[in-house]
């Protein structure tokens, strides 16, 4: 096992003093009236005097534990879970405990990113590690002073008992002394029957901060000095700034500079309302670069796509062709979604102060080593030179994995020889691109005369989608004979991942169909699927790569929480139940739909979800994720569309581009498959079923299935708000 | 440019700016108050909501010449210590993700109590359906406002 070695104190007071300053964003409450500035770090003084154990922690001689959280947060509630990891293997109470971001510093952490659900696999052992080793050389310690075997002690809450006498000293007493000592080696981790905290119910550790409106976001970060300033883009995809024309705007109140980079022009001021009343005064010409598509002009690309010869092949298995040849009965369908913004309630923004010698950014990204890395390159210079503090994020979905905000912010700030704060409108945001691709599917399954798949063919085509089909996810390993290829068309309109890429739309379409198949086959659609698994189980073919044992547990836990096929409302009626099951981010997600009619239209009512992601940290935070990723799925299957005509989106804000609402959001039911297994990603697992269970239980309500998203706009469900 | 004296959580502050400058940017850009946050700008999302002489009202959308001496409460004044019912009850269910939302979630929700301490259900439903929530949460604003319904007598 790898130990960081102990730091010295400069070293972490270095550290507390970046956090502190940069990262615990405050001013002065009192005198309200006075230009936001941030105070030096309020907690660095009190902090100085801890010792650092490893990275991740270190702990005063108070007894006040810090636990430094290397990750961005995002809202998938990553601060609050991380350090619940270290405090059990380090056995101390979680009162003891603060927690603090901590900045970009990539000798110390690794993989310092908030995407693909990655953060707990990668670190769940570093951070028992991390904790255990710290909570072993304290035992040691004490032994030493006591002059007594290690294995005669034990701890408790942040304290070292010697069981024989009882004597006891404090992880503060113990510190000083401790810091001094050489660090364990493989010290054993704690049995998870044992755990204390992993497991329970731990409250976001900002809480207190959120409620109370302390600033904690990107956007909330001022300093005195600090110039304003929002950036007119082009007005569609395809087109190239011409022309600028800065007179009038530089003339505005408050305006300061204007400067042009790439296709943007940015108005720099005093204050956010001057720059954006400025902005609407510059004269801008733009000339065409590139096809101005139109949503018109996707579906007929899609066509194409799907019916020509350029496919790449992803997966192939047997012998699809006579399968297909051989088929009792064979199935089609084609299933579409569209662009989708990401829509973060905090829009893009960041903050740039680049100096001759080095930049300061700050804000918040997903991707803080990427920023730093793309700042280094354009500002030509050392990458040590560049820090990067990172904020909490009003949301990213995937939006903020990209750089494109920072760099601006960074050449703006470059080209105005000023520090700057780069904000998007919430029209900049959803009109700004990486959208979620636009996709269309064609799916085809050949049945043999008992209703057995034989042949599987899946043709992905997307806009800038990359690959669009994720091939090896199931049923690919229960079918004999299969074909996955796709096929891309390069659009001007550019694209990013969108939380759980890919699949936030192929689970749909995939668990639609597979509901269809089920249907002609005349079985059970669970029964269906469950058949598939427990035949592959037996005699898989080519690679499987995701667990079967787990797949078909979650499955059976969905069934049995929904009481699948015998629910009933309280009057006595059936409940159609619709069913989906999806891998994702290592993660295994079961959801069932319940549909009951209302007024002649389909209500959902309620989604039950059964989630296999291992060992849960905190009962709290699994639970949000699990219920926001319903709720994400739901909102977005059902409403979300960003549609363009001649390059430009025609829906700009929250009165054209519908968001769910509280009133559109059914009850959720929870449940967590409890197999020991090591913790896997959370932030997206549970959003990919949820389209396919809404649509399978309207199916099963009104005999008429979903094609196409957003469910709003097709005709079963025209009408409804 | 013009002075504007405004009634902010039980304080005078100014503001030197123009009159067409929303409350919401002369709070977060002139007096520090960055609690109130912007989500869109025309009134869609309730981010920015506030409370002008109780009622909870979107600070995006009103200009601050428009305010006059009416009373302003915005999150970071709901209470002195954090401790106002809703606050309470937003953190004993753990409502907060990302936490961008709420301060306009919990503002809207404070004003609905002091108009309706004991809202049913479809009551909470239309004062909170103006309120995004792009992580979700709305389960738990749902049982949040319940809980500090029991809260205020």
């Amino acid at each position: 096992m790898s130990i960081v070695p102990h730091t010295n104190r400069r070293d972490f007071l270095k550290l507390a003093a970046a956090s502190g300053g940069g990262l615990l964003i405050g001013f002065n409450w009192t005198n309200a009236q006075a230009q936001p500035a941030v105070l030096d770090a309020t907690s660095a003084e009190a902090l100085a005097a801890s010792i650092e154990f490893n990275s991740y922690l270190s702990i005063s001689p108070q007894g006040v534990v810090t636990i430094f959280s290397p990750n961005p947060e995002v809202g998938q509630g990553i601060k609050t879970a991380f350090p619940i990891v270290v405090a059990e293997e380090l056995d101390v109470d979680w009162k003891q405990v603060k927690v603090a971001q901590a900045p970009l510093d990539t000798v110390k952490f690794q993989r310092q990113v908030a995407g693909g659900s990655g953060s707990i696999p990668h670190s769940w052992k570093r951070l028992r590690q991390a904790g255990a080793t710290t909570r072993q050389l304290f035992i040691n310690t004490a032994a030493k002073r006591w002059g007594v075997d290690a294995t005669a002690c034990t701890t408790n809450s942040g304290t070292v008992i010697h069981t024989a006498s009882g004597k006891k000293l404090t992880y503060g007493e113990l510190a000083e002394e401790a810091s001094k000592m050489p660090t364990p080696t493989d010290v054993p981790l704690k049995d998870p029957k044992d755990f204390k905290l992993i497991g329970s119910t731990i409250r976001n550790v900002d809480n207190k901060e959120i409620i109370t409106g302390k600033p904690l976001f990107g956007v909330d970060f001022y300093r005195d000095g600090m110039l304003f300033a929002v950036i007119k883009r082009p007005e569609a995809f395809g087109l190239k700034l011409k022309s600028v024309d800065a007179v009038a705007a530089k003339a505005m109140p408050g305006i300061v500079d204007v400067v042009t980079f790439d296709n943007s022009v940015a108005v720099l001021g005093k204050s956010t309302w001057q720059v954006l009343k400025a902005r609407e005064a510059l004269k801008v010409t733009y000339e065409k670069e590139a096809a101005l598509e139109s949503t018109a002009d996707h579906d007929r690309i899609f066509d194409e796509l799907l019916n020509g010869s350029t496919a790449t092949v992803r997966r192939q298995d047997g012998d699809v062709e006579a399968a297909f040849k051989n088929a009792a009965k064979v199935i089609k369908s084609e299933y579409q979604c569209p662009f989708l913004p990401h829509s973060p309630m905090e829009p893009m923004n960041f903050f740039a102060h680049v100096r001759p010698d080095g930049a300061e950014l700050i804000g918040p990204t997903q991707t803080p080593e990427r920023a730093r890395g793309d700042a280094a390159k354009f500002l030509n210079l050392p990458q040590e030179k560049i820090t990067v503090e990172m904020t909490r994020m009003g949301g990213g979905f995937g939006r903020r994995l990209a750089t494109d905000f920072v760099m601006e912010a960074v050449k703006v700030s470059a080209l105005a020889k000023a520090p700057v704060k780069v904000m998007w409108t919430r029209e900049d945001d959803m009109t700004g691109g990486d959208y979620r691709p636009a996709v269309k599917y064609r799916f085809e399954a050949a049945l043999d005369a008992e209703g057995t798949m034989i042949g599987y063919k899946l043709r992905g085509a997307g806009i800038n989608a990359g690959n669009p089909t994720r091939e090896h996810n199931f049923p690919s390993g229960t079918v004999a004979n299969l074909l996955i290829d796709s096929a891309e068309h390069k659009s001007p309109i550019t694209t990013g991942p969108w939380r759980a890429p890919i699949t936030n739309f192929l689970a749909y379409a995939e668990q639609a169909f597979l509901d269809e198949v089920a249907t002609a086959a005349g079985k059970d659609p669970i029964a269906f699927r469950l058949d598939l698994l427990e035949k592959a189980k037996k005699s898989p073919v080519g690679d499987v790569k995701y667990d079967i044992d787990r797949m078909i547990a979650v499955t059976k836990l969905a069934a049995e929480k929904a009481n699948w096929g015998k629910a009933k409302t309280a009057d006595g009626k059936a409940v159609a139940q619709g069913f989906s099951l999806y891998y994702s981010h290592l993660s295994y997600v079961a959801q069932i739909g319940e549909v009951t009619m209302k007024n002649g239209k389909p209500e959902l009512t309620k989604i039950i979800a059964a989630v296999d992601c291992g060992i849960v940290i905190n009962q709290s935070g699994a639970r949000q994720q699990v219920m926001g990723g319903v709720v994400d799925g739901i909102g977005h299957a059902m409403y979300g569309n960003l549609s363009f005509k001649d390059g430009a989106p025609e829906q700009a804000n929250f009165n054209t581009y519908k968001m769910i609402r509280m009133a559109n959001v059914p009850a959720v039911e929870v449940h967590f498959v409890d197999n020991g297994i090591e913790p896997t990603g959370l932030g997206e697992p549970a959003l990919p079923p949820t389209g396919g269970a809404v649509a399978n239980a309207i199916f099963k309500a009104t005999g008429k299935r979903l094609y196409k998203q957003p469910f709003v706009e097709q005709d079963v469900l025209k009408g409804l708000s | 440019m013009a002075q504007y004296t405004l009634q902010i959580n039980g304080q005078k502050l100014q503001a030197d700016v123009e009159p067409d400058t929303p409350l919401l940017w002369v709070l977060r850009d002139h007096l520090g108050l960055v609690g109130t946050k912007y989500g869109c700008g025309i009134a869609q999302c309730g981010a920015c909501t506030v409370h002008l002489n109780d009622q909870a009202t979107r600070s995006c959308v009103l200009p601050v010449s428009a305010v006059g001496t009416s009373k302003i409460t915005t999150i970071e004044g709901l209470s002195k210590d954090g401790d106002h019912p809703v606050q309470q009850a937003w953190d004993e269910v753990d409502v907060p993700q990302c936490g961008y939302c709420q301060s306009g979630q919990i503002m809207t929700a404070a004003a609905l109590l002091k108009r309706t301490p004991k809202p049913n259900e479809k009551e909470i439903e239309n004062a909170m359906n103006g309120n995004l929530c792009r992580c979700g949460t709305y389960h738990r604003i749902h049982e949040a406002v319940k809980v500090a319904a029991t809260k205020t007598n």
